[in-house]
C-alpha cells in the first residue's frame, strides 16, 4: 500500500502525460482539441524540462506524421487527440502499422458523428480496434478505467509499442480525461531508451548498412507477405488481453462495460449486490486484443450477459464473437450526450435479470 | 596515353548506389540525384543523413542513395521530417518531394515546417505535372498545359494560376534559404548545386529552413523528347518561374 504522500490529485488527461514521461517519453505533437487540451498543455513545459521536445502542430493530420517521424528513428513518441482529430490522424496510422513503426496515441474520446459534441462517448470502438484506416491491420488498443489506470497504462503501452513495433492505442473519454482521482505515480525501471531499435533510421554512423522504414511492398508477393507478418504478430497478440472480473464467480448475469462506463457499471453492481442480487461485471482491459477466452469461459459456466456501451453497440459485436457458441448478450445503450448515472443503469439490469 | 596517365575527372559518388534507376528516359531525377549525392560525399553527411522520401516518381529515392531513410504518407513529408529532426536533432535531415506531392496536397506541411523554421532541407522537384499516376495536372502545371486532366490545356479561370512556391516559402519567417533552380542545362545544374549546398549548410549552422526548387523535365508525360523538353524549361517555365536566390538571410542578417 502506498503513503499517503506519495499520492497525486490529478486529471486523467494528466496522468496520461505524467504516465508518457514516466516511461521516458521524448517528443509530443500535439494539435488542440477539447476533452483532451490538458495533454498538450502539460507535455509543452514538463517533456521540455525533461529534455525532450514538444510541437504544436499546423493540424492533426500533420501531427501524427510528425510521430511517425520520431518513431521510425525509434525515439518514444506520443501524440493525443479527440474522435474527429484522430479519425485525421487515421492516415498515419495506417502508414505507421504498415511500416512497424512504434508510437503511442491518445484518443479521449467525444460525441460523434461529425462534430457531434465534447461530451463523454465511446463512439470510436470500431475505429479503435478494427484498424480505423486503410489496409487490414489492427493495433494494440487499451481502454483504462480509472485515473490510475490510465496512468499505468500509458506507461505499458510505451514498452509494447516497441517490443511489438506497432502504434498502440489509449482509449479514453471525456469522464476519464476530466476527472480528478488521487493515485500513486511510478518509475518503470530499466528503460533502455536505445534497445530493440536495431531496426530504425538513426544514420549510418559507423558505416553500417543502410536502413529503410517504409510500407510500399511492389516486388510480386512482397506485400502478401508483409501482411501474413503482420496478421502473425496481431495473433501472437491474443496471450496479452487483460480484463478485470468483479463479483462474477457466482454472478448469473455479467455486465460487459469497458473504460468510464465500466466504471460506472461496477457502482451499480456494488448496489445490485447489497441488495443480493447475484450481477457481475467484465471489464475489458485490452480491447483489442479482446480478451475472448476469459469471457468465453464464463459463458461456458451459465452465465447470462448485458453488454453497455456508451454507443449504439460496437464492443457488443466482439462480445458475441467471443461467446456466440454457448451464448448470446443482451444491449443496453446509452446515447451519446449524456452522461450515465449507475441509477440509470438499474432498469435495465433489473430487466434482464427477470427476463430469466 | 596509356592508362596510368589517364586522370579520373568524373566518378558516381560513394552516396549514390550503382544501379540503373527505374526514371523514363530523359527525366531530371537522376541528375537531382546525383547533386544531392555529390554533396552528401562533399559535406561528409552520408552517416548523419536521414532521408524522408515521399510519393510520386522519387520514392524510390531510397534505392539510390545510400542513406538511412523513411517513407512519408503524400505530402506530408516536411511533418515526418520535423519528428524526425527534433527526435534526432544532431542528424542531417531533407526532403525530397514533387509538386503534386509539395504544392497540392501537402501545402500546409511545408508552408508551416518552413514557418517554424525546422532545422531541415527541401529539394523540391518542379515538372509541373503528376509524373508517376500518369500525367495529370499539377498546381505548377502552366497556363494552355495540356494534361490528362486538362485536355483543353489548363485554364486561369478553370483552375488557378500555377502556384510559384518559393516565392511564397521565401515569404515565411522561419525560412532560411529559398531558391529556384533549372536542371535542363549544365550552367543551370551548376548553379543548382550551389543552392543545395547553401540550403544544407543552413540546417548544419542550425540557422533554419533551406527550400530550392528545380526546374525539371517530365518528356514522357509532357510527351516530347528529351531535348524538347530542355528548351520547355528554357522557353516556358523559367519566364514564369524565374530562377534565383530569393532569401539567404546570410545577406539579410539573420532570423530569430
Amino acid at each position: 500500500m502506498s503513503k499517503k504522500n506519495d499520492r497525486i490529485f490529478v486529471k486523467g488527461n494528466e496522468a496520461i502525460a505524467r504516465g508518457a514521461l514516466a516511461a521516458k517519453c521524448k517528443c509530443f505533437f500535439g494539435y488542440p482539441i477539447t476533452p483532451q487540451n490538458d495533454i498538450p498543455e502539460y507535455m509543452s513545459s514538463e517533456i521540455i524540462k525533461a529534455g525532450g521536445d514538444f510541437v504544436q502542430a499546423e493540424s492533426e493530420v500533420a501531427a501524427a506524421n510528425m510521430l511517425l517521424g520520431a518513431g521510425a528513428s525509434g525515439v518514444r513518441a506520443m501524440t493525443s487527440s479527440s474522435s474527429p482529430g484522430i479519425a485525421l490522424k487515421q492516415e498515419a496510422i495506417s502508414y505507421m502499422a504498415g511500416s512497424e513503426i512504434p508510437a503511442v496515441i491518445v484518443n479521449m474520446n467525444r460525441g460523434g458523428p461529425g462534430l457531434g459534441d465534447i461530451g463523454p462517448a465511446q463512439g470510436d470502438y470500431y475505429q479503435s480496434t478494427r484498424g480505423g484506416g486503410h489496409g487490414d491491420y489492427r493495433h494494440f488498443t487499451f481502454g483504462p478505467g480509472t485515473v490510475q489506470e490510465a496512468y499505468d497504462l500509458t506507461i505499458k503501452a510505451f514498452d509494447i509499442a516497441f517490443k511489438q513495433r506497432t502504434p498502440v492505442l489509449i482509449l479514453g473519454d471525456a469522464i476519464l480525461g476530466q476527472m480528478k482521482e488521487p493515485i500513486t505515480p511510478w518509475l518503470p525501471e530499466n528503460i533502455d531508451e536505445e534497445a530493440g531499435r536495431d531496426w530504425a533510421v538513426t544514420g549510418r554512423t559507423g558505416g553500417r548498412e543502410k536502413r529503410l522504414v517504409k510500407s510500399l511492398f511492389l516486388e510480386e508477393g512482397a506485400l502478401a507477405e508483409q501482411n501474413r507478418h503482420l496478421q502473425a504478430k496481431y495473433d501472437s497478440w491474443k496471450s496479452m488481453t487483460e480484463a478485470e472480473q468483479f463479483e462474477t464467480e457466482d454472478a448469473d448475469l455479467i455486465l460487459c462495460a469497458y473504460g468510464s462506463i465500466g466504471r460506472i457499471a461496477k457502482s451499480a453492481v456494488r448496489k445490485f449486490r447489497k441488495d443480493g442480487k447475484k450481477v457481475g461485471l467484465f471489464r475489458p482491459i485490452t480491447l483489442y486484443p479482446f480478451p475472448s477466452d476469459e469471457l468465453k469461459e464464463l459463458a461456458e459456466q451459465g452465465k447470462r450477459f448485458l453488454t453497455i456501451e456508451h454507443n449504439l453497440g460496437q464492443m457488443l459485436d466482439d462480445v458475441r464473437l467471443a461467446i456466440r457458441t454457448v451464448a448470446d448478450s443482451d444491449f443496453y445503450p446509452i446515447y451519446p450526450g449524456n452522461l450515465p448515472t449507475p441509477d440509470e443503469l438499474e432498469e435495465p439490469i433489473l430487466k434482464c435479470l427477470e427476463g430469466k | 596515353m596509356s592508362e596510368m596517365n589517364e586522370k579520373l575527372v568524373f566518378d558516381r559518388p560513394d552516396s549514390v548506389i550503382d544501379r540503373p534507376t527505374h526514371y523514363c528516359p530523359g527525366c531530371h531525377h537522376g541528375i537531382a540525384h546525383r547533386l544531392v549525392g555529390e554533396l552528401l560525399d562533399e559535406m561528409d553527411l552520408t552517416e548523419k543523413t536521414l532521408m524522408v522520401t515521399s510519393i510520386g516518381c522519387s520514392v524510390f529515392l531510397y534505392n539510390y542513395l545510400n542513406a538511412d531513410a523513411v517513407e512519408a504518407p503524400h505530402g506530408r513529408a516536411p511533418a515526418v521530417a520535423t519528428g524526425v529532426k527534433r527526435a534526432r536533432p544532431d542528424s542531417f535531415v531533407f526532403t525530397y518531394q514533387g509538386d503534386g506531392d509539395l504544392a497540392s496536397i501537402g501545402m500546409a506541411e511545408i508552408m508551416h515546417a518552413a514557418n517554424r523554421g525546422e532545422k531541415m532541407s527541401v529539394v523540391f522537384v518542379n515538372n509541373t505535372v503528376y509524373g508517376m499516376t500518369g500525367g495529370q495536372m499539377a498546381p505548377t502545371t502552366m497556363i494552355g498545359q495540356v494534361t490528362t486532366t486538362t485536355p483543353a490545356g489548363r485554364c486561369q479561370t478553370h483552375e488557378g494560376a500555377p502556384i510559384r512556391m518559393t516565392e511564397i516559402i521565401a515569404s515565411l519567417g522561419g525560412t532560411a534559404f529559398a531558391a529556384r533552380g533549372a536542371l535542363n542545362t549544365v550552367a543551370n545544374i551548376k548553379k543548382s548545386r550551389k543552392y543545395l549546398k547553401k540550403a544544407f549548410e543552413f540546417q548544419l549552422n542550425g540557422t533554419g529552413f533551406g527550400f530550392v526548387e528545380l526546374l525539371s523535365g517530365c518528356p514522357t508525360n509532357w510527351k516530347m523528347t528529351a531535348l524538347a523538353a530542355n528548351e520547355r524549361i528554357k522557353d516556358e517555365m523559367i519566364p514564369y518561374f524565374p530562377l534565383g536566390v530569393y532569401k539567404d538571410v546570410s545577406e539579410e542578417g539573420g532570423v530569430c
